[in-house]
């Protein structure tokens, strides 16, 4: 078996002689060339995602006013941030409604205006104590005028969503887009085999501490997301077939780009975030090969009715027939849309391949490995304390 | 094919019967499809000129002299492409097909498909489209 360490693959990346290529790149080079010279000749395969992802924010540190303030509640354009923090740290949300324009501008329009340099108006109040006596301030920001600003996304990179369909006779809005009565359409969100969960499907060389592209920076991989369903039913090419592994993810607010990031507006629904991620998988062995060899035809995803309560499945489809335009439902071709931007999925795998030809971007083995097996929870609804 | 133009009113000239005149000077067979005062008094009017453009220099020369501005409208939408990131939210909606992707997945819009029900302009997660009418 061919095999490659991370020290190997880095030195080739730092002398410019590593063989990089994107998640759909290198399926061309396994059909030409086979599963184990595809492992000799490619070091490195980049897979890269642009989808919406409400569980997304930014921590944000203002700094010091004279005389300080401990920030008990924050305000920025109209946005609640969460300062329930030490003095002058928040956490804003992605989803936040502002209290003047509702969701058509929200904690991720806040994040984005910080990104493009723009002034954000900031307000804060306080109770005011011996040690922070001022009670309020009302000022601007940039993110140059603030110490650290940076993304922390507790949940990115679903491996494996479900895709939509609306079975009853109203129109229904809904995170993965309007859904048109009596079954009209099917919507979707995944970049398929450019998606980087569905490229490392047993979390081989994604963990904690991977090095990876956030929004146009550099950021890594902090922790598990949540929803972590490492368990989930498995067919053999060990692809989940249900969702499954998620990734908290954490970058520079400060050197992203709005071209990577942006927010996103479901009517009557919310605000979200468009998060552009690309991760890279260093080709270690065959194995991982042979899982970076996954392609469209191979995953299948549930069409669930976002009309039922429960959300029960009506069809498994793969994802070939998703990106095909329309899928078979009751004898009825269904038309489908994509809700992440598979034009943008690949632009961010072409720049990360181009970080790492260019030497400027390393290969980080995880630090920890995320555990197989794990199961989720439901809330249960309890009446009474147990005491 | 239809020849949709958009006559923008002043607040003063509001009250005219411009619609009239456009008939009986120029001899054209019109069909209004929307109509509307602002608050401002400022009035829009949406025509389809059905048959020959010939004269049609003479007929804005004629709306232009009357304070009118007339705009030829292709289309009911108009998408900003500096906002939009082609994820296809919009597509979704499309029951007549005239948004779709193409083959690199980047959004493609067929004016001449399109039956101008509007309901891409609120499925849109950037907010890029906006209604030209």
């Amino acid at each position: 078996m061919v095999t490659k360490t991370y020290e190997e693959i880095n030195t080739r990346i730092k002398n410019g002689e590593a063989v990089v290529v994107t998640a759909e790149e290198i399926l061309g080079i396994i059909d030409e060339i086979g599963i184990e010279e595809a492992t000799r000749k490619v070091d490195v395969v980049t897979t890269a995602t642009f989808g919406p992802m409400c569980s997304s924010g930014a921590f944000l540190n203002f700094g010091h006013s004279s005389p300080p303030i401990r920030m008990e509640h924050v305000m920025l354009n109209q946005v609640e941030a969460y300062a329930g923090l030490a003095a002058v740290d928040a956490y804003i949300g992605a989803t936040q409604e502002s209290v003047d324009r509702g969701y058509e501008y929200g904690g991720a329009h806040v994040i984005c205006d910080l990104i493009d340099g723009k002034q954000v108006h900031l307000k804060a109040r306080a109770k005011g104590t011996d040690c922070y006596p001022r009670k309020e301030i009302d000022t601007y920001i940039t993110k140059d005028d603030i110490n650290e600003a940076y993304i922390y996304n507790p949940r990115n990179c679903y491996q494996n969503y479900n895709a939509a369909i609306n079975t009853s006779g109203k129109r229904l809005y809904t995170y993965m887009g309007v859904l048109s009565a009596n079954q009209g359409n099917v919507t979707y969100s995944t970049s398929g085999e450019l998606s980087p969960l569905l490229n490392d499907p047993l979390y081989r060389t994604i963990g904690i501490g991977t090095r990876i592209f956030l929004g146009g920076a550099i950021g890594y991989v902090s922790w598990m997301g949540t929803q972590f369903k490492s368990g989930a039913p498995r067919g053999e090419n060990d692809v989940p077939l249900t969702p499954a592994g998620t990734l908290a993810l954490s970058g520079d607010l400060k050197a992203m780009s709005t071209k990577y990031i942006k927010p996103a507006v479901f009517e009557h629904y919310g605000t979200s975030m468009f998060v552009g991620v690309g991760i890279p998988i260093p080709v270690l062995d065959e194995d991982i090969m042979r899982h970076l060899s996954i392609r469209n035809s191979d995953i299948t995803t549930n069409v669930i009715d976002y009309s039922d309560p429960n959300h029960g499945s009506i069809k498994t489809v793969t994802y070939a027939e998703l990106r095909s335009g329309t899928v078979d439902i009751d004898g009825k071709k269904i038309k489908t849309s994509s809700l992440s931007s598979l034009k943008k999925a690949r632009e961010i795998a072409a720049e990360l391949k181009s970080w790492i030809l260019k030497g400027e971007f390393m290969i980080q083995e995880p630090v920890h490995q995320f555990e197989e097996g794990n199961t989720l929870k439901g809330l249960k609804d309890v009446k009474k304390e147990v005491k | 094919m239809q020849n949709m133009f958009l006559l923008t009113f002043p607040s003063e000239e509001s009250g005219q019967s411009v619609t009239y005149d456009l008939i009986k000077m120029f001899d054209l067979k019109i069909n209004i499809l929307r109509a509307s005062i602002e608050s401002d008094a400022k009035g829009f009017l949406l025509i389809d000129i059905v048959g020959s453009l010939d004269r049609i220099d003479e007929v804005t020369a004629f709306l232009e002299a009357n304070h009118v501005s007339a705009t030829r409208i292709t289309a009911a939408i108009q998408i900003d492409e500096d906002s939009c990131v082609d994820c296809g939210a919009c597509t979704a909606v499309c029951k007549a097909g005239a948004l779709y992707m193409d083959k690199d997945w980047s959004l493609q819009f067929d004016n001449e498909g399109c039956l101008d029900c509007k309901v891409c302009i609120e499925a849109c997660p950037v907010r890029a489209i906006s209604a030209v009418f």
